[in-house]
């Protein structure tokens, strides 16, 4: 570690102001910043003290991720010998399947969004923003393992600068850049994102490969156990199926404080009270799906975990969050049950809501004023 | 009963004026900088629209279609003054907007100051004409469908217009690239704002 400082710091001189590399400051200070706790503070102005920075926080995140990601590999394998009715093959051959079939999403999407992000960074002369981490991770876990690469480029192209660099960078996006990836490819190619045939790694033909979310919105019985579908041994995006993996990043979430508990369990609890009301109507076979079967199915958990609790584009205010998580459930399971289109719908409904977070917000922060004021008259 | 409600959903969420055919753009604009002034506009044009298109089916199934006029007298039933629908459903709009635009200025002058031009331009705002129009188009059974398709229409715009006001005001300190502030930004806000109703595309009611 010590030998890294002193590479840092002899490295220094050259970027600051008047260096050779001047124009690249903002990529050393990423650098920099990312191995070793800056001792940066602010200098003016009101702010908080806290022990931990943006970039420990953003760590934090993809460690929660973690989880997921080892089980989306080695579930990916897993299919992909399912469906070709190979049953006998190891834990490891799976896993290794899976891990060839993800890393390349990764790397593609983290050199993508980085180095848009360090071009901007030194285009606009603003230090490289740590969002971009987690948006590069979160990206390779929402897609089909099975996606073409350029595609998966060109979408994290689009949602970075489209939805974030536009707005100045991380903090300032109104919408999360993971979902608009997610929406961009949904909406510009569907036969990749949507159907039978995608889900599954390099599909045999033993399978159908539909998802249990496919299945109940055709109108079949789900040939899932609800177990199964809890621990994730079904097709689907490759971080989203095991909503045991999900948990247990959310359980580290909520530990550190970086999650909002309130989110979360808001969205779960909309997402149920629909499926329950949806039950009641049950004017046909999908609305009669369990209700908790909703929120183990596709990506619920994995979008109430990770997608909805980031701290940009959600509400910022307390009773905000629960508003907005409520109606994320509630909308998510509307999409699902009546839009035959999009039965995989739980990310295109966090992104609708992205969309009206800031206005309950508003009307939050309004009626807090109107309160208080209220109290302040009386009091008097 | 149901019918109705699905045409109120409908053109809501899937036949958004704003975002589904891009029509009101010019108030859409201009008027979305803070949440009150929008929201002024917004209930503006949720009136304007659940009067005028009741209004104008009343016009166009009684007066101008070809054979409206029978019930005046059988010997009308020839007759087709469908030549007339622009110019009337035109005059009908610019009355209402008057209307609203007298009430405006009496009960709320704040408002009335803010909105300034824009709540006359109501009367050429294509989101208006458009929602006569589209009545005409989908040729709607009967009076209640078409009010509950112009109350939709409005309530729409209104949840645009409110939504795009209150992402402008938290993206104020935001560090946009100088070349897009202002009406740039809101352009592209207004397109993905397009994608999050996408999500709603195709949803048979």
């Amino acid at each position: 570690m010590k030998f890294l400082r002193n590479i840092l710091d002899k490295i220094e001189p050259n970027f600051k102001e008047g260096g050779r590399f001047s124009f690249l400051e903002s990529t050393y200070d990423a650098f920099a910043t990312f191995l070793f706790v800056p001792n940066h503070t602010t200098k003016s102005g009101a702010h908080i003290r806290d022990a931990i920075d943006l970039k420990r926080t953003m760590s934090m995140v993809i460690i929660a991720l973690v989880p997921a990601i080892l089980f989306g590999m080695w579930n990916v394998g897993h299919q992909h010998y399912l469906s070709h009715q190979i049953v006998d093959a190891s834990f490891f051959e799976k896993f290794w399947y899976g891990f060839l079939k993800v890393l390349p999403l990764i790397v593609v999407s983290y050199v993508t969004a980085l180095s848009i992000e360090f071009a901007a960074a030194q285009i606009r002369r603003h230090q490289v923003n740590e969002g971009v981490l987690v948006s590069g991770m979160l990206i390779p876990l929402i897609v089909p393992p099975d996606i073409p690469l350029w595609m998966l480029s060109l979408a994290t192209a689009f949602a970075v600068i489209i939805g974030k660099e536009v707005f100045g960078g991380t903090g300032m996006n109104v919408f999360n850049p993971a979902l608009l990836t997610r929406a961009f490819l949904f909406f510009a190619y569907p036969q990749h994102m949507s159907g039978d045939n995608v889900w599954i790694s390099n599909q045999g033909d033993a399978v159908t490969g539909a998802t249990p979310l496919a299945e109940a919105a055709a109108g079949q019985d789900i040939s899932l156990s609800s177990w199964d579908m809890f621990l994730g041994f079904m097709p689907g995006s490759v971080g989203e199926t095991s909503t045991l993996a999900i948990l247990l990043g959310a359980f580290f979430l909520i530990f550190t404080g970086i999650g909002s508990l309130r989110v979360m369990l808001s969205v779960f609890a909309g997402g149920y009270l629909m499926g329950l009301l949806f039950n009641l109507w049950g004017a046909n076979e999908f609305m009669l799906m369990p209700a908790h079967y909703h929120l183990i199915v596709g990506g619920f958990a994995f979008g109430a975990v990770f997608m909805a609790t980031d701290p940009v584009s959600a509400s910022q205010t307390n009773t905000g969050k629960y508003i907005y998580g409520f109606l994320i459930g509630i909308i998510a399971v509307l999409i699902r049950v009546i839009n035959p289109a999009y039965p995989e719908g739980m990310m295109l409904a966090i992104l609708f809501m992205n969309t009206f977070a800031p206005l309950i917000d508003h009307y939050v922060v309004g009626a807090n004023i109107k309160r208080r004021m209220k109290r302040a008259l009386t009091q008097k | 009963m149901e019918e109705i409600v699905s045409i109120f959903i409908r053109s809501i969420f899937i036949d958004n004026m704003v975002f589904a055919y891009f029509l009101g753009m010019c108030s859409y604009l201009a008027v979305s900088k803070t949440v009150k002034t929008s929201f002024g506009l917004g209930v503006a044009v949720i009136f304007v629209l659940g009067i005028t298109v009741p209004i104008n089916y009343i016009i166009e199934n009684y007066l101008l279609s070809e054979g409206a006029l029978s019930w005046l007298h059988p010997g009308f039933a020839g007759l087709d003054l469908s030549f007339l629908t622009f110019i009337m459903f035109i005059a009908t709009i610019a009355s209402m907007v008057q209307l609203v635009e007298m009430f405006v200025e009496k009960f709320s002058p704040a408002l009335y100051a803010s909105l300034g031009i824009f709540l006359p331009l109501i009367a050429v705002n294509c989101a208006i004409l458009g929602g006569s129009l589209f009545m005409q188009e989908r040729e709607y059974a009967n009076i209640v469908e078409a009010t509950s398709f112009g109350l939709g229409s409005g309530v729409g715009f209104f949840l645009a217009i409110v939504g795009i006001a209150a992402i402008r005001e938290k993206i104020e300190y935001s560090n946009v690239p100088p070349a897009l502030r202002g009406l740039g930004i809101t352009f592209i806000i207004t397109g993905l704002m397009g994608i999050a109703f996408m999500s709603f595309l195709g949803i048979n009611l």
